[in-house]
């Protein structure tokens, strides 16, 4: 993939990531903070769909913006051909680790599997 | 380090004006980075009190040193005149043209100059400039069109001043490569492109008369491309002429993103 295609997903993930992760602190200042978090709460919020899509997109956006971002950090580091593949691939293995891992968790909230 | 004073005699011989009377003269510490790769790669500073006027540059203060002191100093230069851009180097940590910078303006009573970073140092104060005119070379610096050849009816290309004024500021570079030197992405990443491409690729590509564009944006557009810079501007701080290669990069990156056609 060209890397201005990269960068333009880089770019376009965190400006969706900082929209919807406004969106997620301001609920949390529709009641009491310590009510916010409460047990309850958190997983009545996993039980709303369209708030556990939301957690679902933040998590690919963050995933997709930080592993790219920790992608480019590491290519500016070292370079070399095979480490250079070694870390774009590495990148999109531990991208796809999280993105699964995390799906799993509000999956089994939403499912109200503990 | 070793510390080395004008004898009485040789000190008749200014750097920058020998005929000055010898009551206006001021002495400084001229600080010489000594590096020979092949024996010792840290490398040390040598010492020279070297007497100076106002007028006097950094160049012909390391001149003087090779003249009246020790001759075996390395360093590149050649025109004196800040057209060439052959005596870059560190001067007090900064990136300048030894030929372009007066003594008096450091308002130090030392001067310390070094080799260039990010650059391989070949001896003293020379350092390789292979990678700076391979990547200036690899932009294809110059106007790609077919049109451009003389045929027999042809006409000139027409520019307006403000299409001149697009690009005219970055076709002042001299590649003396103080901005790569500053860089500091290429102090980590070798495989950069650098201040000093990315702005030769944005002259060219902003040029109306060039039709290759799309050649240059695939050369920039690759992972230690346009998209390394980090915009913090130390090579247009630099620039002893003038140009804003961080500003480049970004007109470039507008190409890119689809800002610019």
């Amino acid at each position: 993939m060209r890397e201005s295609i990269i960068m333009k997903i880089h770019y376009g993930t965190a400006l969706g990531a900082v929209a919807l992760v406004a969106v997620h602190v301001l609920m949390r200042l529709s009641q009491k903070f310590d009510v916010s978090l409460s047990y309850q709460n958190v997983m009545a919020n996993y039980h709303l769909l369209p708030y556990a899509l939301m957690l679902e997109v933040i998590l690919v956006l963050l995933s997709v913006h930080g592993f790219n971002g920790l992608r480019v950090i590491l290519l500016e580091l070292k370079q070399g051909a095979t480490y250079e593949k070694a870390i774009n691939y590495g990148s999109i293995a531990a991208m796809a680790v999280l993105i699964a891992y995390g799906s799993r968790t509000i999956l089994m909230a939403g499912m109200g599997i503990s | 380090m070793a510390t080395v004073t004008v004898p009485k005699k040789e000190s008749q011989n200014l750097p920058g004006n020998p005929k000055e009377s010898q009551e206006q003269q001021k002495t400084v510490t001229l600080r010489i980075a000594r590096i020979n790769p092949g024996e010792d790669a840290k490398g040390k500073f040598e010492e020279f009190k070297i007497p100076v006027q106002k007028w006097t540059t950094v160049l012909e203060a390391i001149l003087y040193v090779k003249q009246n002191l020790d001759h075996s100093v390395a360093l590149r230069y050649s025109c004196r005149q800040a057209s060439c851009g052959s005596c870059g180097m560190k001067i007090n940590g900064k990136p300048r043209l030894a030929c372009y910078t007066k003594i008096s303006e450091l308002e130090s009573e030392t001067i310390t100059v070094e080799p260039m970073s990010n650059y391989p140092i070949i001896r003293d104060l020379a350092v390789n400039f292979e990678h700076l005119f391979s990547t200036h070379k690899k932009m294809k610096p110059f106007i790609i069109n077919e049109e451009s050849e003389i045929k027999p009816g042809a006409k000139e290309f027409i520019q307006t001043p403000q299409d001149l004024e697009k690009f005219l500021q970055f076709s002042y570079c001299i590649k003396c490569g103080l901005c790569n030197s500053a860089c500091p992405t290429m102090a980590t990443d070798a495989s950069f492109i650098g201040p000093q491409g990315l702005a030769q690729a944005y002259r060219y590509t902003a040029d109306n008369r060039d039709e290759g564009k799309k050649e240059r944006l695939k050369i920039v557009d690759q992972s230690h491309g346009i998209w390394r810079c980090h915009f913090a501007g130390s090579c247009s701080n630099v620039c002893p002429k003038g140009v804003d290669p961080a500003m480049a990069i970004q007109l470039l990156r507008g190409y890119l993103l689809g800002f610019r056609k």
